[in-house]
């Protein structure tokens, strides 16, 4: 595990000396020596945070389009990055799902770092018809099975891509909820579940 | 209703020297969390809407203007003096008429671009002699307490009612600040690959029901510009553009900005640069 964000850092870092040098290069290392110097840490939120990891470095070089040959790379190296159950088990519990997507709590300099943190899941997708109150960063995900069901190995898709999204959308705007730590396999388990069972609201 | 918020608001005028204390919300009803149900949501913004309405000509905004006034005027500080008499905002020593709509701007006795906020505290601690350390300690309004530079940011953007934004984007430092704040608004890092324009990167985007507005065009940069410095409903403090930049790196996931640093003016000088030729209504009401 270590070693692969090691191994998909390395990468990023190779990746990024063989882009050409962006015409507003000047600007953005002024941005981030600003950024280095007019922030302070608070709570759990604290100044390593402000430092690109090999992918952001990538997506904010390149105004989150890299070139195709990076793409095919980090995709990979994402992929290759996700964690599947050893028991082989993709889809849990679609209620515990439900409240973990309601939640939006988690890595703020407010939260409290000893909470379990929530999946934010309705920050920014329709999933569930009972809950109106949703955002739309993301695509609507409401009678998923329906959508996507057809699809071969559809809940590995799911699991890996809550578990990393950007292995399939190098620059997605969804977060990686399982490469950074924030959900454990269970919780990841009983979102697959959320979208994937045919007993979820979301089917219905 | 209309009587009653008279009355309320007489009521927090009169308390004058209890401005310290954060007037409470007029309109005693708590803005929901986050409903669970559309309609309920829409009752909530079609309240808003209603309560705006009928704050039109008794803007809470306006007792904060009233004790800024009141404290621009007035010696204060180490060095017992005015800022009506010490502090150049842009647009001559003292005057604050269409100040608050052209910053930020480069000032060169501090050598920095500046947003209005950075500029008062800026005058407070070179021309009254205030510890910068000091402002900064607690520099937003909370339930129980309104710092005197957020009565001093409300007034002088009051100053600005009904004029056209107009950032001075060809003195080439703000070009430069308003070129950084763009990357800075670009700047994916920390646990959730977060930027500003993750959330106000594109149109008719929404948190929840929150509606995120696009700071890369004209109009959506002005709907995040008007209205603040903004009384908040929910919670009845008066809060400052400083204020809802530190939110949203808190959103972010970021770490904490300095208080009045370059990392804020130049975001804002962004922000407020691409809102240019749109019209300011002055200090407003936030939900
Ligand atoms: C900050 C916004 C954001 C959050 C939070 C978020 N997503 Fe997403 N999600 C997106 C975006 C944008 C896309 C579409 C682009 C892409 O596929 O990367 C997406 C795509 C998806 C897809 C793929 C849809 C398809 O048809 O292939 C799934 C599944 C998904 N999200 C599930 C989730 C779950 C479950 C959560 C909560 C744990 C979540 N998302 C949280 C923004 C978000
Ligand atoms: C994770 C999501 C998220 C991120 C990242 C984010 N914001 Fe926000 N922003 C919000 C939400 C939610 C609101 C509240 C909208 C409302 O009150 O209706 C908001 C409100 C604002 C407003 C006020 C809009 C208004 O109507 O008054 C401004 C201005 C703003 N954001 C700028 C920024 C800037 C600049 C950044 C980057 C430093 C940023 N935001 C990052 C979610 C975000």
């Amino acid at each position: 595990m270590i070693k692969n964000i090691f191994f998909a850092a390395a990468m990023g870092t190779l990746l990024l000396t063989a882009l050409p040098a962006a015409a507003d290069g000047d600007y953005r290392a002024k941005a981030i020596a600003v950024i280095k110097k007019d922030f302070q840490p608070h709570g759990q939120a604290s100044l390593d945070r402000l430092a690109e990891d090999g992918l952001q470095a990538v997506c904010n070089r390149t105004g989150n389009k890299p070139p195709e040959y990076m793409v095919k790379q980090l995709e990979a190296d994402q992929l290759a990055d996700v964690k599947y159950p050893a028991d082989g088990k993709l889809m849990g519990d679609w209620k515990s799902g439900e409240k973990l997507a309601q939640s939006g709590r988690g890595f703020t300099w407010s939260d409290d770092p000893g909470l379990p943190v929530g999946g934010n899941c309705y920050n920014c997708h329709q999933i569930s018809p009972k809950e109106t109150s949703f955002g739309t960063i993301g695509p609507t995900l409401y009678q998923f099975l329906k959508l996507r069901g057809t699809q071969p190995d559809i809940q590995k898709y799911v699991y890996s891509k809550i578990y990393n999204a950007k292995a399939y959308n190098t620059c997605s705007d969804m977060p990686r909820f399982g490469h950074i730590g924030a959900l454990k396999e269970k919780q990841i388990k009983d979102l697959v579940a959320l979208l994937l069972d045919p007993e979820s609201p979301v089917n219905k | 209703m209309k009587q009653r918020l008279v009355g309320a608001l007489c009521a927090m005028a009169v308390a004058g020297g209890a401005f310290a204390q954060t007037p409470k919300k007029p309109a005693a009803k708590p803005a929901p969390q986050s409903p669970p149900a559309a309609e309920a949501k829409d009752a909530a913004t079609l309240e808003f809407e209603k309560f705006r309405a009928e704050m039109e000509d008794s803007n809470p905004a306006e007792l904060f203007e009233m004790k800024g006034e009141e404290q621009w005027k007035t010696k204060r500080g180490p060095k017992n003096v005015a800022l009506a008499e010490s502090c150049d905002l842009g647009q001559g020593v003292g005057k604050v008429e269409g100040a608050y709509v052209r910053m930020p701007r480069y000032f060169a006795d501090a050598d920095a671009v500046m947003d209005a906020e950075r500029r008062i505290v800026w005058c407070m601690v070179e021309k009254q002699g205030f510890k910068f350390d000091d402002i900064a300690k607690k520099p937003f309004a909370n339930a129980n307490f309104t710092p005197d530079i957020t009565n001093l940011v409300t007034y002088v953007a009051g100053h600005s009612r009904n004029m056209k934004v107009a950032v001075p984007l060809k003195d080439p430092k703000v070009h430069e600040a308003y070129e950084i704040g763009k990357e800075i608004a670009a700047y994916r890092a920390g646990p959730y690959d977060f930027s500003c324009n993750t959330c106000h990167g594109s149109d008719g985007k929404r948190i929840r029901m929150q509606n995120l507005p696009n700071l890369s065009t004209a109009k959506g940069a002005m709907s995040g510009v008007q209205g603040w410095p903004g009384y908040r409903m929910t919670g009845g403090v008066m809060l400052t553009h400083q204020w809802r930049m530190g939110d949203c790196f808190r959103q972010q996931r970021f770490p904490q900005p300095k208080y009045a640093s370059d990392a804020i003016a130049y975001l804002l000088t962004y922000m407020i640069g691409n809102a240019n030729g749109q019209v300011y209504k002055g200090p407003g009401i936030k939900r």
